[in-house]
């Protein structure tokens, strides 16, 4: 078995996964980027997007993060999310409702953080629906 | 004197009683596991958060400009003291220990000449406390922990201390709540949470070199995320801390008021006992002599 890197996704109530993987693919705020064991040591912030995780050149899982922070070291890589969701978990109505919603926040918004916050959401919401329909947003 | 059938009463109602504090006991009991678990699941995020902060921190240490949440305003004038309490009592000294501690702090800060503001979370605390600072709680939270603590609580608000601080009207925040040491015992605790006290790098054993971070997109852009974060983390960890401690106040007080009302009913049902006989005698001497009288 080819060398691996220790990758944990772990969320505030929680710690949802710890295992190893090969490859994990992670949707930095600056551009997705490639963890693989002995990656230098790099702490970053994330966009809404999709975690692959690949075993033998493949994806073996797909986990949907609302942002966070990623912690990539010579052995490990650790996610820090909020909200985490397998892609196959995923509901179509759900990522509906919520886009919907965000729309009438953003609409309602009257302070600064108000609107910084509904733009959030709305990000969150957006990156949801991409990954039901299988790709990837693009970085903004 | 209390006559027999006050008595009979009396045991009657302490028995009910006693059946409510053991049923609450239980309740507390099964509570407070699932209160400790979720503190122990908790446990991995503000312990990788903590290295990441340390780890920024690190970088950013003896530079300028550091965020003044880290920071601080560079004044200590205005202290925020977040209360911790539970919405609900009977939970034995769990609140008014609280609220002792914050009394003290409150005045502590007064005599230096510091300003002093409080959020309370918690309905008791909120109700204690009212009674002489009711000019110094600008902001009361209720509700939290009614089915379990969410982190969406503590976003909640963590979001609120921030948007405080952004506002400038405060300087230094600290968070009071009880921190759970073991079911029978709490442990006030006083935590600063702006600034935040950066926790000191751990050495890597070994005395291996610390490894060098490379940021994305800064270290600032980074820190200014994340402490956002961290605030709702320590809050989180604060309540979770808090509700455990609750459960197992109110388990502790419910055992005692349990232990206490057996003892009541066996002192009652003596004291029953005794008049009972001591009425039965005394008709009895009233029959044989008005028998003897004949």
């Amino acid at each position: 078995m080819a060398e691996t890197l220790q990758f944990e996704l772990v969320s505030p109530e929680k710690l949802l996964v710890s295992e190893p993987a090969e490859m994990v693919t992670v949707p930095g705020s600056e551009g997705d980027f490639g963890a693989l064991p002995r990656h230098s040591p790099m702490i970053a912030t994330l966009r809404p997007g999709i975690i692959d995780i690949y075993e033998g050149g493949n994806i073996r899982n797909r986990i949907f993060v609302a942002g966070g922070f990623a912690e990539v070291n010579e052995e490990r890589c650790t996610v820090l999310a909020e909200e985490a969701v397998p892609v196959s978990e995923l509901k179509a109505e759900d990522a509906a409702a919520r886009l919907k919603a965000a729309e009438e926040a953003l609409q309602a918004a009257e302070t600064d953080q108000a609107r910084a916050q509904a733009k959030r959401a709305h990000d969150v919401a957006v990156a949801m629906q991409a990954a039901l329909s299988g790709g990837q947003p693009a970085a903004h | 004197m209390p006559s027999l059938k006050d008595l009979r009463l009396r045991i009657t109602s302490v028995k009910s009683t006693r059946k409510i504090t053991s049923a609450m006991k239980m309740v507390a009991a099964s509570k407070l596991r699932r209160a400790q678990m979720a503190a122990e699941a908790a446990r991995p995020y503000a312990e990788r958060m903590e290295r990441m902060l340390g780890a920024l921190a690190g970088s950013l240490a003896g530079q300028q400009g550091a965020p003044r949440m880290l920071a601080g305003t560079g004044q200590d004038d205005v202290h925020l003291v977040v209360v911790v309490s539970s919405d609900r009592g009977l939970c034995g000294g769990f609140n008014s220990s609280i609220v002792r501690d914050v009394r003290r702090l409150i005045a502590d800060l007064q005599r230096q000449g510091k300003t002093v503001k409080v959020l309370t979370v918690g309905r008791k605390g909120r109700d204690n406390l009212r009674r002489d600072h009711a000019k110094l709680i600008t902001e009361s939270v209720e509700g939290i922990g009614r089915k379990g603590v969410s982190f969406a609580d503590a976003d909640q608000i963590a979001a609120k201390i921030t948007s405080m601080f952004e506002a400038g009207e405060f300087d230094v925040c600290t968070i009071v709540y009880n921190r759970f040491r073991s079911a029978i015992s709490q442990e006030v605790t006083r935590q600063q949470l702006v600034p935040f006290p950066v926790p000191a790098v751990s050495e890597e054993k070994g005395g291996e070199v610390k490894a060098l971070y490379e940021f994305e997109p800064s270290e600032e852009g980074i820190l200014d995320e994340l402490l956002p974060r961290n605030m709702a983390v320590q809050v989180f960890r604060a309540l979770l801390e808090s509700s455990a401690s609750e459960q197992g106040a109110r388990m502790t007080a419910m055992d005692n008021a349990t232990r206490n009302a057996g003892e009541m009913i066996d002192r009652l049902t003596i004291q029953y006992n005794r008049s009972r006989q001591a009425q039965i005698t005394k008709e009895l001497i009233e029959i044989i002599s008005g028998a003897e009288a004949l």
